[in-house]
Parts: structure tokens; C-alpha cells; sequence
């Protein structure tokens, strides 16, 4: 677009001559396609040299009667010019826009250059739920070795030297360090053993939970694994009863199975408990209906072991159970073979993410 | 124990209406867990049959097969194809009809075979279940040993074969229930009824030896070694039977009963010795009277002695185990058998025997527990004494099978038995009234307490100050603590009646620095995208060769296991990776490529010098020193994480130039930021140096430590032939840190940061350096030459080339001043920048770059 080099600067006190310096730069703005072109013409209308500009610097030589009149002609020519070029700026910067992210639009459906996802094992995250009821409870965590000394593992635990548990085909036996029998070691064959650690380490009133890893000598298959996983609790105080035994296990089966998990008591034998009882937990979002499966056992804490960790029986009683966790994932989340879960199958684990947030109610 | 119902039945009222399930679920209800239900499996028109005629008709295939009319008692006869030949005309035997199944399940049907449509079949013993006898089919008349009933008749009702079996679990306090007479006792219990007038006790007989001399030999309980101050024998009882017919069978009943409860028929002493043992809970042992020379002596073994018993297995003698031996009148001295145990070849009822020595005796549950698993000899009547059998029961058991074997084995009840009974006083037990409404949280009336006392069969003493005098009965050896007691009060009233009450602990504090540090080390890793993965701890000895550790490494001094699920892998681990690797095979072998997985678990690190743990008693809290000597034996085990990587990192996918297409691989950076990852969630800045350790590739192994030097791990790419060596793909890289180290360097309070808002003065350096000096170092000596006013430092750019020269490298870093309470001026800037540049220029020779 051409414009003449030097455009005539309009007299200040000519109505008309300002009129058409503004027409003028209205049609150039109004002309202006892009906002280079804009930028020309907003240069050309309205900088120092600009006609208009000009014409205001004129203004000052006017007789003083005259300046307030032609003052507010210009001014008011000039405030027209910049609210043209503010609201063509706007245009023009839009349609820009517009423009530019029409070009730079990607297909979104492509996928990042990604790190795989990683996940929580849920065996982990299980025991980490169950720490926390317990824990808002008021129930401390305590942890125990795996390679565990046997008077921790079963004398401690009231099971005689002679108790058929403590033959060679249920437990993991250390040698020496000659290589013999002899060492008094052993992989722990429950998590029973931080019973007696928690007691002699910390005394009574004693309220704690106890998730850890647990060996027997039994093969791999569907529904047996040599290593699994337990969690103990074990609460000593004055008074407490089987009743608050079921109330504990009642509380945890909700928390583990939604909240219309009931528990009921079958009378059973452990060295360590007296009485003592498999609990079965129902609830309604079992596999295949609402029913009862053996979750694990419990029972009162033999007077026996109160005694061997220096706590009187007289005056204390309490409380211990011990819960599958790989038993309460599986029939929490429907793992159907016992291997998936030891296996370190990535896929498992993964499906999993970093916390499964259910209840466990849910179907 | 498997329980058949029909006998059962015998000793117990079953409530009407009660099958095998109804009887199952009213013993779980008092502690006896079902394990299964069993049945014949046998259903459908199973009847007598007559047989008629037998036209045997040779076949091509060289068999002969019977073409039989059978009178099975419908309007005629039917004709039966028959491979068997030890029938004849006019036996009587087993038919299943067309409609029938026979366990498999078998159904039969009309069928064409041998050309004659056979409508039905004759059945052999083991067709029906019945045993392992093929040989032929059962003809009615031997194997019924009497009458027959009429062709037609329902042979289902006449072989048991519609009876049921219920098998439970017998938990180890609960011996007494190894027998019909326990879980009858049990039964009783649990369907609420009172045991005088329900339970019809086997054992429950009068017993009458014969008068006069003789016949038997004289019994001397000689243990001169008790285990645990207990004898391994307080009563022994013998009985003498002669004249029996070494041909005479067991009944059929008999035989039926042994069978559905498991055990295999063998001769009739054996099988009358098992009857009465499944009934009454005492084991028996027949001898040859025969085979004995002299007095028998109950004694421990001598060194060197040795037994032949009745498997066959000849047996080198310990001398904790409980013999019974005979004295020859020249005073030498034979082992007959394994107190308890088993029997010796030597004396054993053979098929000849017609005058037997029947043993009745109460062996010591430990000495028997321990014989039988030395011996590894897990025999009924082990399994009975180990679990402790009732010491009043062997005059009657006695009796019962001198009168099974006078009844069916035409023998003679002699003179000559003994019983000699050292038994002890019987324990008492003082339980506090009160005890079971306080331990269960039920409020048992004393009344309850007492009739359920009275119910199991104790006698009760006096109630003193509000404590009573327990007499628990023979056959319960479990019931020694008042708790014991409590026990049988609260599942005979009923555990269903425990109310449910949550108990209020006190405030607690929450899961322990510790504990919260490992779950955020385990949730950075996964959002980092490792998965978490878990392993056995068991690893083979290989492990460490294929790993390349230096023959006096540390790491291969592992805990073994004396008895090993597989005996390639005995070892406990001594770091995560020896386990992980398997793992990481495992799913590259499933079809995952791009891997990153984690464990967090722990590994076993026993002293060279270790000792035994100690055994300390149980009466009271151990000692202070025997509780230490416990802790030192235990070996230390800290928790490690370890992380191994393998395939790509980041696959193709969109990046800010445009698409990648080629996959980034995991690397040795990967590693060790995985292990920073680690690290930060714990608010630990780690040290990283380089280091040459196994399994790692010596010249991309970082050294992983604390701000203070205390070394955590190692990251970076293994080893080559490590890599080979374990089967991973290539360039797998791996980390493994010391949690518990991790853990206790973890950040402590973390004092709020001065943050100035003064401007920042951005100032970048390139050194020169030999390429041989660690980026790290030329960092630090930065940041100890910059002073408080230098903020930060990151490297940005390393060159190699021609520019900086052969065996040199330039590093390029980004250093940011600020100070604290003014804008900082160009001078200082740069004097500071110039202070950093003369620190590592002293260091590590740095030259700034023109």
C-alpha cells in the first residue's frame, strides 16, 4: 500500500483538515491485514512525525484564545486513532493466533517418550493398609528377624521341644556355623516369635501389630508357598477377653472386606493361645457369594508365654492373633493361584498400581 | 481320623436327621475341623444275584470270557458278560444293573460286548471301592463269611457302600479323639446332649482275665533314663490268647470298618489289634507267644543295638528310645519292638501263629514322639502316644480284642496276663470360678462352669475361696492349666456366645520414623516407575560365582539350611540382587522387555565367629546376659532395596522436537538416579563416587554414600560377564542400598531454607580438567571454593575433542551467586566465580577455559 511520503499536516483549528488526517489514518489501520502492516501504519499515524503529532506541536504557537479549542480537536482526533489501532491490534492478533495454533495442533493420542509405569506390590501395600487401622487405633508397628532364634520361634511360644512344629518338615532349620545342626536358628515359622520380642522389649500394657515375611518347608503350587507373609498382633492389658479379641478381628475384617464383614470363632489348638480358635470372616463380596472362609488363627495368650517374657499372668491377660496376608489378598481381590503373587511377575504388580483404595466391599 | 457313621452311631445318638454334613459341621462347632467327607461312591440298582448258568466262550484275543444268567430277583433272569472265572453256579454275588454308577464315576448301561448284550456287570472288590482285590469277582457267601440274602436283595445296604465317612483334623491337645470313643465323646458335646445318656462309652466293658498261672511272660517296667523326669512307660498290660485258627478271616463288618477308616486288612489278629485301637484309642501290639524267650523288659536302648522292625528296615538304636525287649533265662536280652512305635520282624504274628501275646501299654508321649521321629516312623499308634492316650484304657482294650479274636478266630482267653500299673497321682488343677467369664468375656454362671466340667468328665473337687479342685479325666493329659479349663467351658457353651467389643488401647505414636522413611522410599521408586517385585531369599552357592565376587568377599559368607527346599539353592541371601536376578529372568522369559523392578527386603549377614543361639528356659523372663547371648546369635539382617533394569528406559514416543523413534536404554545414570530417587524420599542428598565392585562393571559402578561418607550401596551397569553369567540381557544395570543405613541417615529436622529475593548474579564456567577426575570432585571443589554466596552449581555441558586436547575434558557449569541481604555487584560476582574457579583449580588441576 502506498502512502505519500509526507502527508500533509492539517491545521489545528481546521475541523476539516484534521477530520480528513484522521480518515486517512483511519483507513490505513482498517486496510492493515496483518500486524507487521500495523505496526507500519501506527508508525507512519501516530509517532512523533505523524501528521497528527505535528499538529499538536503546532498547537503551542496558537493565540492562547485558541490553543483549549484546537487542544481538544487533536486530542480528541488522536484518542479515536488509538482506540482504532487498539481494537485492529486485537483483531489482527487474534486472527494471528487462530492461525499459529491451527498449525501447531499435534495428534494428543500420541503417546509420550514414556517411562512404564511403576507399581506397589500389593502384598506391600496390604500390610501397610492393615498397620494403619491399627495404628489409628492406637496399636504401635513392631518388627522381628526373619532368621529367627528358636527359643523365639517356639520355646518362648509354649511349644514344647517335643511339639510335632518343631520337626524337620514344617521348618527351615540353620546350620551352624560348622555346617551342622546345632545352631539354634531357624527361618521364623510364623510371626508369633515378636510376641515375645514386644513383651520383653517393651513390657505391658502392650498393644502391636506385626506384618512380616514367614517360611515353612511346603512346595510351591497353587495354594501353597514356602515364603509368605503374616500379620500378628498381639495386645496384653488388664481385662482383656475374648470379646475384645472378636471386636479387634471384627474391626480389621471390615476394614480388609467392606463394612458387613462379619467374624466368627471355631475352637482350634495353637501352643501359644489358650483358649484358642480359628476365626472365619463372611462377607458379602466373596467370590461365588456372600460366605465364610477360614482367615486365621487367634486365641488368648498362654499364661505360659506371659511367663516366659517376664509378665504375670495374674494380673494380665491378652490377646493374639495371626492373619494370612497372601489368604486376605486373594480372597480380597480374587487372585486365583497362590504363584501370581511370589512369582515378581511385573504384570501382577503393575495391574495393582500404588495403592488399591477399595474397602474391599466392592464387587 | 475318619469316623463312619454307622459306628458312630454305636456309641453316640446321632440326632435325627443327621448325615455326614450335619455331623461335620456339629464337631467344627467343638474344635474338630472337617477335612472331608467320604463316600463310596457307589449309587444306583446295585443287588444280589444268583448266578444261574456260566458258558465260558473262548475269544480271538486268547481270553475266555462267561456268558452268565443271573437271577438278580426281577421277572428273569439276565444275561451278564463276565471276564472273571472264580464263580461257579449258584454263587451268589454283586450285580450293578444298568442305571448304576460305580466309583470313577463308572455308569452302567446295556452294552454290546463279545456279542451279547451284557445287562449289567459283576462286581469285583475293587470295582466297588471295596479294596484293592482285582482278582476276581467277590462271591457272597466267603466274603459275607454267612448268610446270603435272596437275589434282588439291596447289596448297597449289605457292603456298607451307602454309608458315609467323615474324616476331621485332630488339632495335638486333643488325642483322645483318635478314636470312635472320643469323637463320640465330642459329638455329644457338641449337639448339647448329657454324655450319661448319650455316649456309650467301647470302652466301657468288664474286664475278666482267666484265673490261674502261667501262659504269659512276667513284664518289668525298667526305664532307667526317663526323658523329662517322666518314665516312658507307667502301665503295661498283657493278655494271652491261644488256640487261634491262623485261617480264620475277619468278619466282613470288620473289615468294612477298618477300611472306611482308612486302614488295610490284614490278618485278623492285625485287623482285631487296629478295630479296637480305632475304637477305643488305645494302640494294641500282637507277639508271637512263640517268639518270646523270657520276661519282657521295658527298657531305654544300649549303645549299638540294633532292630529289624516289622517294615523290614533295620534300624540302628538310640539310647533315648524306649524298647520293648524279652530276657532269655540266660539273662541275654533281644529288642522286640519300638516302645510304641513299631514292632520287630523277630516277633512278629505270622501266619502260622496260633497263641499270641497281646500288649496293652501307656507309653510317655515325649519319649514316643521323639523314637518316631527319629526313626522317621509316623505309625498310628505313634501318632496316638506321641498326642498323649489314655493310661486307664489297657485293661479294657485288652478285653476287647481277646473277645473279637475268641469270637471270630476260635481262640481261647488263657491265663497268664498281667497288668502292671506304676502310674502317678493324677494332676489337679485350681480354677478360679471366675476365671472363664474374666478370660472370655462371657459371664458363666458357676453353675455352667461345673456342669461343663462335670460333662467332659472331670471330677470336681472343692470350691475354695472361690477356687476349684479340678480332677481332669484320664484320656485329657491337655487339661493342666486353669486355661485349659476355661477353654472347655467357653467351646462347650459355645464360641458363638462371644460378644464382639473393640478394646481401647492407649494413644499410640504411629508408625516410626523408620517405618514411614520405607513406605517413601517404596512409593518414589514405583512413581519412578520401578515395580515392585518379591523373591525367596534362597539362592544357590552359583550365585555368587556367576556375580564374579572375590573369593573372600564378604557377601559369601551365607547362612545355610540344613534342609533346603531344593538343594541347588541352601543359601540365604546376602544382598537382594542374588534373589532379584531370578525374577528379572523370569519375566524377560514371559516376554517383558522393558524392565524395571524393585525389592525391598532383607538379607541375613552372620558373623564369621558366630555361636549358637541359646535355649533359655521358659519358667520366667530370661536373663539379662542369656537375652544378649540371644541377640548376638541372631545374625543382623538389614533391609536392603535393590533395583534392576534392563531393555529401554523410555520407549519411542513424542519429545519436543517432534516423534523419537529409537528407544532410550536403560543405563547406568538410570541406575544410580533411581538410587538418588530412593534417597531423596527420604531427604538424603547422596554422595556419589565411582568404584570397582562386583557384581558391576568396573568402569560404571558408582559408590553410593551419605553428605558424611557412610557408605549406602552401589549403582550402576554390571558386569559383562556378570551379565552373561546370570542369563540377563545385556547392559541390565542394577542398584542395591542399605535401607536401614538409608533410613538412619534420613534428614532430621528439617530447618526452614533463608530465601533471599535479592537477584540472582548467573555465572558460567568451562574447565579443563584431565578426563580422568570425576565430575563430582570439580563440583564440590566448586562449591567449596564459591563460598555461602555461590547458591547452586549444575554441570551443563561436557566436551571432548580436539579443542581441549588428548586426555583432557571440558566441563561446563551454570553457577548462581546470591547473597542473602543485598544485590549482589558484578565485582563480587565475579570475585566469588573466581574463588570457586582457584578451589578446584587446586583440587583437581582445573584450567578455565578461554
Amino acid at each position: 500500500m502506498a502512502e505519500p511520503d509526507t502527508p500533509p499536516v492539517p491545521d489545528p483549528l481546521s475541523e476539516a483538515e484534521v477530520e480528513a488526517a484522521v480518515s486517512a489514518a483511519l483507513d490505513a489501520i482498517a486496510a492493515a491485514a496483518d500486524l507487521d502492516e500495523l505496526k507500519r501504519v501506527r508508525l507512519r499515524h501516530t509517532d512523533d512525525r505523524s501528521p497528527l503529532a505535528l499538529a499538536n506541536r503546532a498547537i503551542g504557537a496558537l493565540p492562547g484564545a485558541r490553543k483549549a479549542e484546537a487542544g481538544k480537536r487533536v486530542g480528541t482526533a488522536r484518542g479515536r486513532l488509538r482506540a482504532a489501532l487498539e481494537q485492529r491490534t486485537a483483531v489482527l492478533g487474534a486472527e494471528r493466533d487462530e492461525r499459529v495454533l491451527r498449525e501447531e495442533a499435534v495428534d494428543v493420542t500420541l503417546p509420550a517418550r514414556r517411562v512404564e509405569r511403576g507399581g506397589r506390590h500389593p502384598l506391600s501395600t496390604l500390610q501397610e493398609r492393615i498397620c494403619d487401622v491399627f495404628t489409628a487405633m492406637g496399636w504401635d508397628v513392631a518388627e522381628g528377624p526373619e532368621v529367627e532364634a528358636e527359643w523365639f520361634n517356639f520355646d518362648a511360644l509354649n511349644f514344647d521341644a517335643d511339639h510335632p512344629a518343631r520337626q524337620m518338615q514344617d521348618t527351615f532349620f540353620v546350620a551352624g556355623a560348622d555346617g551342622r545342626e546345632g545352631s539354634g536358628l531357624v527361618l521364623r515359622t510364623h510371626t508369633s516369635p515378636v510376641q515375645a520380642r514386644a513383651l520383653l522389649d517393651r513390657g505391658v500394657p502392650l498393644y502391636v501389630i506385626c506384618p512380616g515375611k514367614v517360611f515353612r518347608t511346603d512346595e510351591l503350587d497353587a495354594t501353597h508357598t514356602p515364603v509368605f507373609h503374616q500379620v500378628e498382633g498381639i495386645a496384653v492389658d488388664e481385662g482383656l477377653t475374648m470379646a475384645h479379641l472378636k471386636g479387634t478381628l471384627e474391626h480389621l475384617a471390615r476394614a480388609m472386606f467392606g463394612p458387613q464383614a462379619r467374624i466368627r470363632f471355631r475352637p482350634s489348638y495353637f501352643p501359644f493361645t489358650e483358649p484358642s480358635a480359628e476365626a472365619d470372616v463372611w462377607f458379602p463380596a466373596k467370590r461365588g457369594g456372600a460366605g465364610w472362609i477360614e482367615w486365621g488363627g487367634c486365641g488368648m495368650v498362654n499364661p505360659n508365654v506371659l511367663r516366659a517374657c517376664g509378665v504375670d499372668p495374674e494380673r494380665y491377660s491378652g490377646f493374639a492373633f495371626g492373619m494370612g496376608i497372601e489368604r486376605t489378598l486373594m480372597f480380597r481381590n480374587d487372585v486365583t493361584d497362590m504363584r501370581h503373587m511370589v512369582e515378581g511377575d511385573v504384570r501382577f504388580s503393575r495391574a495393582f498400581g500404588v495403592e488399591d483404595l477399595t474397602s474391599g466391599g466392592e464387587r | 481320623m475318619r469316623v463312619p457313621l454307622p459306628w458312630l452311631a454305636e456309641h453316640v445318638d446321632l440326632v435325627e436327621g443327621h448325615g455326614a454334613e450335619e455331623v461335620a459341621a456339629a464337631l467344627v462347632r467343638v474344635g474338630l475341623e472337617e477335612e472331608a467327607v467320604h463316600r463310596s461312591g457307589v449309587s444306583g440298582p446295585v443287588v444280589v444275584g444268583r448266578v444261574l448258568s456260566v458258558e465260558p466262550e473262548p475269544q480271538k484275543n486268547g481270553k475266555t470270557i462267561n456268558w452268565c444268567s443271573v437271577d438278580v430277583g426281577g421277572p428273569g433272569p439276565r444275561g451278564i458278560v463276565c471276564g472273571a472265572h472264580n464263580f461257579t453256579v449258584g454263587d451268589s454275588v454283586v450285580v450293578a444293573l444298568p442305571g448304576a454308577v460305580l466309583p470313577g464315576p463308572f455308569a452302567i448301561a446295556a452294552r454290546k460286548t463279545y456279542g451279547h448284550v451284557s445287562d449289567g456287570m459283576i462286581c469285583s472288590a475293587a470295582e466297588l471301592g471295596l479294596g484293592e482285590d482285582h482278582a476276581g469277582i467277590i462271591v457272597l457267601g466267603s466274603f459275607l463269611g454267612g448268610a446270603v440274602p435272596a437275589p434282588g436283595a439291596d447289596a448297597l445296604a449289605l457292603l456298607g457302600l451307602d454309608e458315609e465317612t467323615v474324616e476331621v483334623n485332630v488339632t495335638p491337645d486333643r488325642g483322645y479323639c483318635f478314636s470312635i470313643r472320643g469323637v463320640a465323646r465330642e459329638y455329644a458335646h457338641a449337639t448339647g446332649r448329657p454324655v450319661a445318656a448319650a455316649l456309650r462309652d467301647p470302652a466301657a466293658v468288664e474286664v475278666r482275665p482267666p484265673a490261674g498261672e502261667g501262659g504269659g511272660p512276667r513284664v518289668r517296667l525298667a526305664d532307667a533314663t526317663p526323658l523329662r523326669g517322666r518314665p516312658g512307660c507307667d502301665r503295661f498290660v498283657t493278655r494271652i490268647v491261644t488256640g487261634l485258627d491262623p485261617a480264620a478271616p475277619s468278619p466282613a463288618w470288620l473289615r468294612r470298618r477298618l477300611q472306611q477308616a482308612g486302614m488295610r486288612s490284614i490278618s485278623l489278629p492285625v485287623d482285631v489289634t487296629n478295630y479296637v485301637m480305632l475304637a477305643t484309642g488305645q494302640p494294641l501290639h500282637a507277639y508271637d507267644r512263640a517268639a518270646l524267650r523270657g520276661d519282657v523288659v521295658v527298657r531305654r536302648a544300649g549303645a549299638g543295638e540294633r532292630l529289624t522292625t516289622l517294615d523290614g528296615v533295620e534300624r540302628v538304636l538310640h539310647p533315648e528310645d524306649l524298647l520293648i525287649t524279652d530276657e532269655a533265662p540266660d539273662g541275654s536280652s533281644r529288642v522286640l519292638g519300638l516302645a510304641g512305635v513299631m514292632g520287630g520282624a523277630d516277633s512278629e504274628v505270622g501266619t502260622g501263629t496260633t497263641d499270641l501275646v497281646l500288649e496293652a501299654a501307656h507309653f510317655d508321649q515325649v519319649s514316643v514322639a521323639r523314637t518316631a521321629r527319629r526313626h522317621k516312623l509316623p505309625s498310628e499308634a505313634a501318632r496316638r502316644f506321641e498326642r498323649g492316650v489314655d493310661p486307664a484304657l489297657p485293661p479294657a482294650a485288652a478285653e476287647l480284642a481277646v473277645r473279637l479274636l475268641v469270637e471270630h478266630g476260635g481262640a481261647v482267653a488263657a491265663p497268664g496276663g498281667v497288668d502292671v500299673d506304676e502310674r502317678g497321682a493324677g494332676a489337679v488343677v485350681q480354677l478360679p470360678l471366675d476365671l472363664p467369664s474374666r478370660l472370655v468375656g462371657v459371664d458363666y454362671a458357676e453353675a455352667q462352669v461345673r456342669e461343663v466340667l462335670t460333662e467332659i468328665g472331670c471330677t470336681l473337687g472343692a470350691a475354695d475361696g472361690g477356687v476349684l479342685q479340678v480332677h481332669p479325666p484320664s484320656w485329657r493329659p491337655d487339661l493342666a492349666q486353669p486355661v485349659d479349663l476355661v477353654e472347655e467351658v467357653a467351646r462347650l457353651r459355645g464360641y458363638d456366645a462371644i460378644p464382639s467389643v473393640l478394646p481401647a488401647a492407649p494413644a499410640g505414636r504411629g508408625l516410626t520414623r523408620a517405618q514411614r522413611a520405607r513406605r517413601s522410599v517404596a512409593r518414589a521408586l514405583a512413581d519412578a516407575g520401578a515395580v515392585e517385585v518379591l523373591s525367596y531369599p534362597f539362592v544357590a552357592p552359583a550365585v555368587h560365582e556367576a556375580m564374579g565376587l572375590p573369593a573372600d568377599d564378604p557377601r559369601r559368607r551365607a547362612l545355610r539350611l540344613l534342609n533346603p527346599l531344593s538343594d541347588e539353592q541352601p543359601l540365604m541371601r546376602t544382598s537382594v540382587l542374588d534373589s532379584l536376578v531370578e525374577v528379572l529372568r523370569r519375566n524377560v522369559s514371559r516376554g517383558s522387555r522393558d524392565l524395571v523392578v524393585f525389592e525391598v527386603g532383607s538379607v541375613a549377614l552372620p558373623r564369621a565367629d558366630r555361636g549358637a543361639a541359646p535355649l533359655p528356659g521358659v519358667g520366667g523372663r530370661p536373663a539379662q546376659e542369656e537375652l544378649a547371648a540371644l541377640a548376638e546369635a541372631v545374625p543382623a539382617q538389614p533391609r536392603h532395596v535393590a533395583a534392576l533394569l534392563a531393555g529401554a528406559r523410555r520407549g519411542p514416543g513424542w519429545q519436543p522436537d517432534g516423534w523419537g523413534r529409537t528407544p532410550e536404554p536403560a543405563t547406568w545414570a538410570d541406575a544410580v538416579e533411581l538410587a538418588r530417587t530412593a534417597a531423596a524420599a527420604v531427604g538424603v542428598e547422596l554422595g556419589v563416587g565411582a568404584a570397582d565392585v562386583a557384581p558391576w562393571h568396573p568402569g560404571r559402578c558408582a559408590r553410593l554414600a551419605t553428605a558424611d561418607g557412610v557408605l549406602l550401596g552401589f549403582a550402576g551397569e554390571l558386569h559383562p560377564r556378570a551379565v552373561a553369567a546370570l542369563e540377563l540381557p545385556e547392559r541390565t544395570c542394577a542398584l542395591e542400598l542399605d535401607l536401614d543405613a538409608l533410613v538412619a541417615a534420613a534428614a532430621g529436622r528439617v530447618p526452614a531454607p533463608a530465601m533471599s529475593a535479592f537477584p540472582a548474579a548467573l555465572q558460567d564456567v568451562s574447565l579443563v580438567v584431565d578426563a580422568a577426575v570425576p565430575a563430582a570432585d570439580v563440583e564440590a571443589a566448586l562449591r567449596a571454593g564459591g563460598g555461602d554466596l555461590l547458591e547452586d552449581v549444575r554441570l551443563f555441558d561436557v566436551y571432548t575433542g580436539d579443542q581441549v586436547g588428548a586426555g583432557q575434558r571440558s566441563l561446563a557449569f551454570g553457577l548462581r551467586f546470591r547473597a542473602a541481604d543485598r544485590t549482589l555487584t558484578a565485582e563480587e560476582a565475579g570475585g566469588a566465580r573466581e574463588a570457586a574457579v582457584a578451589e578446584a583449580a587446586r583440587r583437581t588441576g582445573a584450567v578455565q577455559r578461554a
